[in-house]
């Protein structure tokens, strides 16, 4: 970043660019940033996320405006900005549309990047950022969601905090830090909303700078897998790439557009998405002493939640294998060591890995805003329990030498067998009932996706990678 | 200066001293921002108020029906108070195999006066802190037995429409449930046949 003598620009711009690296990060980023020309659709979340971003900091401010961080107020200051504020009721359904909107948005950006391997190639760095970035949602939203001080907010909260005092020895101190008295009040509300407000949108904000940065000094990787810079032409340019701008920011407008369509159909029509944006218990002020009748988080954290319900081992192994799901994706570029990266060349059993790991995804979600059944418990295990062997059989998949797949199924379907085993109370008629018929989930999933392969050799045979992106 | 020759001690630096000089500077640095950090952490803790709210609560039980759930605050908290018929008590009885814990061997859950078969100091009486011990709903009290929203098989007791957790008529946890260990029984004490003080153990334990 030299300072110039003279800019090739004129004018203002001229006269910032010779003291500020204008000119530099515009080209860098956007006029001489090549990318694949082959992007598919799922290329539009990144983009698509940003533009929530933006959403949710501007709604999120004027909201400010308005709201009361106090518990005797809060309640009744949001039904006032709903009811009262002019367009009020519009700012506040923005901001909850929007956070349900940046999670639909993130999970499909992220299984973007598994498909297509998106971690590979010294993009590992991009994902451990973009995980991280994860997070910081997760938080945001699980604040975000105490504020209006319903039903919902408190018993949700007092949930999630006592995630952390079921961590041994520490755990009572911790929660009693975390909500700053012995019961969710006052004080934990006014540093949530510190927090959601201040501390974690900077953080955010951060992340994704560090997350594109780090996404344009590697370059982006595309549904071929393919890298781009391994062919250039005389002027060091990629043969595949096209300039960021003009090409792709004209590209992603009509992509915004249809977005913003889809938004605000939702937000002017059904804002409360039938209970899943907003849920109706919320509509009610937080009653310490009366948990709802059926309580369940919003959507984006159902899948976890599941597995959290599912490990009645002891509460803390509950909360570590809640926290170990999140946890196992962040270990992704160091488990699937396949040199191919996209799904389009890889195995059969390594795409049918991936469907069925989203398919579980969305049946933990599912079982999560359901109350609890033996049918459903048992089904929460038997998910959770593929959820966790999937971090196992991305990692067998980055070899087709048959012999691991066998040995890795014998392993892990043993270690199915061992559980339960140990969970088998016959004293417990209704659950061992349960037991004794939905262990066909995991061993099914472990035959589908190793045994099968092992016998049936166009099922583990990978494709050839194309020297240069198909289309 | 370092232009001149002869001095090579001037020229070469001494890696030693600088990397010493190095780690002092953040050392010192590491000190202050944890000097910075220590009251900024310090002010989550519970406030001056917080702790002190948190009084003994006297009710009165005489107008408590049978089978009938009277919640009070105490703490923040709910306390359950329920006055059990004799029918119930002994449909306890037969929940002991069921259960994770029947006789109350978990110290940390109840008051040593408290660590019977009824979990209470007046069998009649259940007192317990109406907050689940797995995450800390507030269970849902069913108390008939084989209520239609809850199976056949169900035993009378309370419900956690959180994560399914469920508790006999003792606040005893059954098993294979999320919760770890039985509802807590407040430190309490009868001041007379009908009133009874939450908070305090009234010198008994």
């Amino acid at each position: 970043m030299a300072a110039k003598e003279k800019s090739e620009l004129n004018g203002v711009l001229g006269w910032v660019d010779e003291r500020f690296p204008l000119l530099e990060t515009w080209k860098a980023h956007m006029s001489e940033y090549y990318a694949p020309k082959n992007f598919n659709v799922w290329y539009y979340f990144g983009v698509l996320a940003m533009v929530i971003l933006v959403i949710q900091l501007v709604s999120g401010i004027f909201l400010t405006m308005h709201y009361k961080p106090d518990v005797e107020l809060a309640f009744a200051s949001v039904e006032y900005i709903m009811r009262d504020v002019p367009g009020g009721w519009f700012i506040r359904y923005m901001h909850a549309t929007g956070a349900s909107a940046f999670f639909i948005v993130i999970y499909f950006h992220m299984f973007r990047g598994v498909m297509y391997g998106s971690y590979k190639g010294k993009r590992e760095l991009i994902w451990l950022v973009g995980m991280v970035i994860y997070l910081a949602l997760m938080a945001e939203a699980f604040m975000g969601y105490l504020l209006p001080w319903g039903q919902m907010s408190f018993w949700g909260a007092q949930v999630i905090i006592n995630l952390f005092q079921t961590i041994p020895f520490v755990g009572d101190g911790l929660s009693l830090f975390i909500r700053g008295d012995f019961v969710i009040g006052d004080a934990t509300l006014n540093r949530l909303f510190a927090f959601h407000v201040a501390a974690v949108p900077l953080i955010l904000v951060g992340l994704v700078f560090v997350h594109i940065v780090a996404l344009h000094t590697v370059g982006s990787n595309n549904p071929d897998g393919v890298e781009i810079k391994k062919h250039k032409d005389e002027k060091g340019i990629p043969l595949d790439g096209i300039p960021f701008h003009p090409y792709y920011t004209v590209h992603d407008i009509p992509a915004i557009a249809v977005f913003l369509m889809l938004f605000f159909s939702v937000l002017f029509f059904v804002p409360e998405m039938g209970g899943y944006f907003l849920e109706f218990a919320n509509f009610e002020p937080a009653n310490p002493l009366k948990t709802p009748e059926h309580i369940a988080p919003v959507w984006y954290f159902t899948p976890f939640y599941t597995v959290l319900r599912a490990v009645t081992l002891s509460p803390f192994m509950g909360t570590l294998a809640m926290f170990g799901a999140i946890a196992c994706l962040f270990a992704l570029p160091f488990l699937d060591k396949n040199p191919i990266k996209s799904w389009r060349y890889r195995t059969t059993a390594h795409m049918l890995n991936l469907a069925i790991f989203a398919a579980v995804f969305i049946i933990l979600g599912y079982l999560g805003v359901k109350s609890v059944s033996p049918e459903y418990k048992e089904m929460g295990v038997r998910m959770t329990e593929i959820y966790f062997m999937f971090f196992a059989v991305i990692a067998i998949h980055s070899k087709t030498n048959a012999g691991r797949y066998l040995a890795g199924f014998i392993v892990l379907a043993v270690a199915i067998l061992l559980i339960d085993v140990i969970r088998y109370n016959g004293e417990d008629p209704i659950t061992a009932a349960q037991i004794k018929w939905q262990w066909v989930w995991p061993i099914g999933y472990l035959a589908l996706t190793l045994l099968v392969p092992y016998f049936v050799k166009s099922w583990n045979t990978e494709g050839t990678v194309p020297e240069r992106v198909t289309s | 200066m370092y232009g001149s020759d002869s001095n090579t001690d001037s020229k070469t630096p001494d890696l030693k001293r600088r990397r010493m000089l190095v780690n002092a500077t953040a050392g010192v640095g590491v000190i202050g921002a944890a000097a910075f950090a220590a009251p900024l952490l310090a002010s989550w803790m519970p406030s001056a108020r917080a702790k002190a709210a948190g009084a003994p609560v006297e009710v009165n039980i005489s107008k408590i029906e049978p089978g009938q759930l009277v919640r009070v605050i105490w703490r923040g908290k709910p306390v359950w108070m329920i006055k059990r018929s004799a029918a119930t008590l002994a449909d306890m009885a037969s929940n002991v195999t069921l259960l994770a814990d029947p006789e109350s061997s978990v110290g940390s859950q109840q008051p040593t006066y408290a660590q019977n078969e009824s979990r209470s100091r007046k069998p009649e009486m259940m007192i317990a802190i109406g907050i689940c011990t797995h995450l800390g709903c507030s269970p849902t009290y069913v108390p008939e037995i084989g209520d239609a929203s809850m199976g056949a098989a169900w035993k009378g007791g309370f419900f956690c429409p959180c994560h399914g957790s469920s508790f006999d008529m003792a606040g005893r946890v059954f098993k294979n449930v999320p919760a770890p260990t039985n509802l807590v029984v407040p430190p309490h004490f009868y001041k007379s046949d009908d009133i009874v003080l939450i908070g305090e153990d009234g010198g008994a334990a």
